[in-house]
């Protein structure tokens, strides 16, 4: 089978990117699929950092664009999961050292290597953000409930639709149940309302999120973080299962919307 | 190897200007990538506009001349064209699609009279970052987002919700109006007028803002 290339973006920096990366990635690999992340952001590098595998990397993703290794030899394997791979990017060049056709053709590559490849895209909606979107099949966009991150998210949707990668799929991060109910946050509700595009993921907020990404250890893999079970079922979600959204402290607001997807 | 007459370029203000003669869209690319490769060194970095006539150009047509030009080091940052498909096409990839805007003339002219058939439709919803310019009335069919932009000759008629930037009557037509299912812009023009959005929440009807006096005013619909 060959695999699916996602890509993960969202227009504004900081709203969750590559921690959704790399806890999708190890949520997929625990559940027995062979998946490769590549980070998109050449210069600005964190994925190995959040996936904890920086001191392993030999290669990156501009030595094998520019033929200096074999597709093999910048596959970094995890040290956690047997079949989950990470392509780092450089950290010496910027985004004009990858043309969207070289990842196109890295893709390709590697389709028939792993069942996954995600592409952790970098902010913005210039030249990596048109690398990370080349090669996708489909592509997931992060967002937090404000409004700020909202409209991004609306801009990069739009240009999906018009680079024809649409429709896109939403991922709301960093919910906070109390918050919305008082009246200090944007709802789920809200956000989809003027997103209007297909949810796939709820994430609310943990702080577990931050001390998983400076160790190095992706939550996902935390049975008893709800951060990382959000990540277990955007897999699932990917996958093909339909899993009933989480539910958070406020069941009144989150019930209405499984209403709504069920419909 | 003659300059191809398929192909010709002018330096402007902004970079170059490179303008495509008739002929089909296949020959049209060949011939400008085999003047590019002529001297790649004096277009590398270039700022490129380019004019490609009557030529009807589709999304994967475009994002692939974009892709192939920023491969050589070409930004492409403007498409010029008489087609609608073209100038629909460039406006979704965020290109722009003439060369430097001029302001509408701010001074309220004699409002002259658009015929109704000139209005554009639009299907929405309108992102963030889309902007619609006509020098008629515009229809939307969909909300218009927060970051989205209208500027129409004449008025503007949404079925949707209106929370973007909206400017009717952009040549100085004071009779021009602006309504919305739900009328809560980030900004409203009419003419010459400036105004925001008082209101928050916004009112869950339909609304009607227009000129009365020079001041704008905005109120409920109702049956006339």
């Amino acid at each position: 089978m060959a695999a699916q290339v996602v890509t993960i973006s969202s227009g504004k920096g900081g709203v969750g990117k590559t921690t959704s990366v790399a806890n999708i990635a190890v949520a997929l690999a625990s559940r027995g699929q062979r998946v490769a992340c590549i980070d998109g952001d050449i210069g600005l590098r964190n994925l190995d950092v959040v996936m904890g595998l920086e001191n392993r990397i030999v290669y990156d993703l501009v030595d094998y664009v520019e033929g200096r290794c074999r597709l093999r030899q910048v596959m970094i394997r995890d040290k956690r999961l047997p079949e989950l791979y990470l392509i780092p990017a450089a950290q010496t060049r910027d985004k004009t050292a990858v043309s969207p056709s070289d990842m196109v053709r890295l893709c390709d590559e590697l389709r028939s290597e792993v069942d996954w490849i995600l592409i952790d895209s970098p902010a913005g909606i210039e030249r990596g953000f048109k690398n990370a979107v080349a090669p996708a099949d489909r592509v997931l966009v992060v967002t937090n409930p404000d409004v700020s991150a909202v409209r991004d998210a609306d801009r990069v949707i739009g240009i999906l639709d018009a680079e024809e990668k649409g429709p896109a799929s939403l991922v709301i991060n960093r919910v906070n149940p109390s918050m919305v109910k008082r009246g200090d946050m944007l709802s789920v509700d809200d956000v989809l309302d003027l997103l209007a595009i297909d949810l796939i993921g709820i994430v609310p907020e943990d702080e577990n999120v931050i001390v998983a990404s400076n160790k190095g250890q992706p939550l996902a893999l935390d049975p008893k973080s709800k951060a990382g079970q959000a990540f277990q079922n955007i897999a699932r979600r990917l996958m093909g299962e339909d899993v009933p959204f989480l539910e958070l402290e406020t069941p009144g607001l989150f019930q209405r919307l499984l209403g709504r997807k069920q419909r | 190897m003659e300059d191809s007459p398929l192909v010709q370029i002018k330096g402007i203000r902004d970079g170059l200007l490179v303008t495509l003669g008739q002929a089909p869209w296949p020959d049209l690319l060949t011939a400008l990538l085999a003047r590019i490769e002529r001297q790649p060194d004096f277009f590398r970095g270039a700022h490129l506009a380019l004019d490609v006539g009557s030529c009807a150009l589709h999304v994967q047509e475009l994002a692939a001349l974009r892709d192939q030009l920023s491969e050589r080091g070409i930004s492409l940052w403007a498409v010029l064209s008489e087609s609608p498909l073209t100038e629909t096409t460039a406006q979704n990839l965020g290109l722009a699609t003439r060369l430097s805007k001029p302001r509408p003339p701010q001074v309220p002219e004699t409002s002259e009279k658009i015929p109704a058939e000139a209005a554009k439709w639009v299907r929405g919803p309108l992102r963030s970052g889309t902007k619609i310019v006509h020098e008629g009335p515009v229809v939307v069919f969909g909300d218009v987002n927060p970051g989205a932009e209208i500027v129409a000759g004449g008025s503007i008629i949404i079925w949707g919700r209106l929370r973007g930037v909206v400017h009717a009557g952009a040549g100085g037509d004071e009779s021009a109006i602006v309504c919305a299912l739900e009328l809560s812009p980030t900004q409203l023009r009419i003419a010459g007028e400036i105004a925001i959005s008082p209101r928050k929440p916004a009112k869950n009807q339909p609304e009607v803002a227009r000129l009365a006096n020079g001041h704008l005013i905005a109120e409920p619909w109702q049956k006339q």
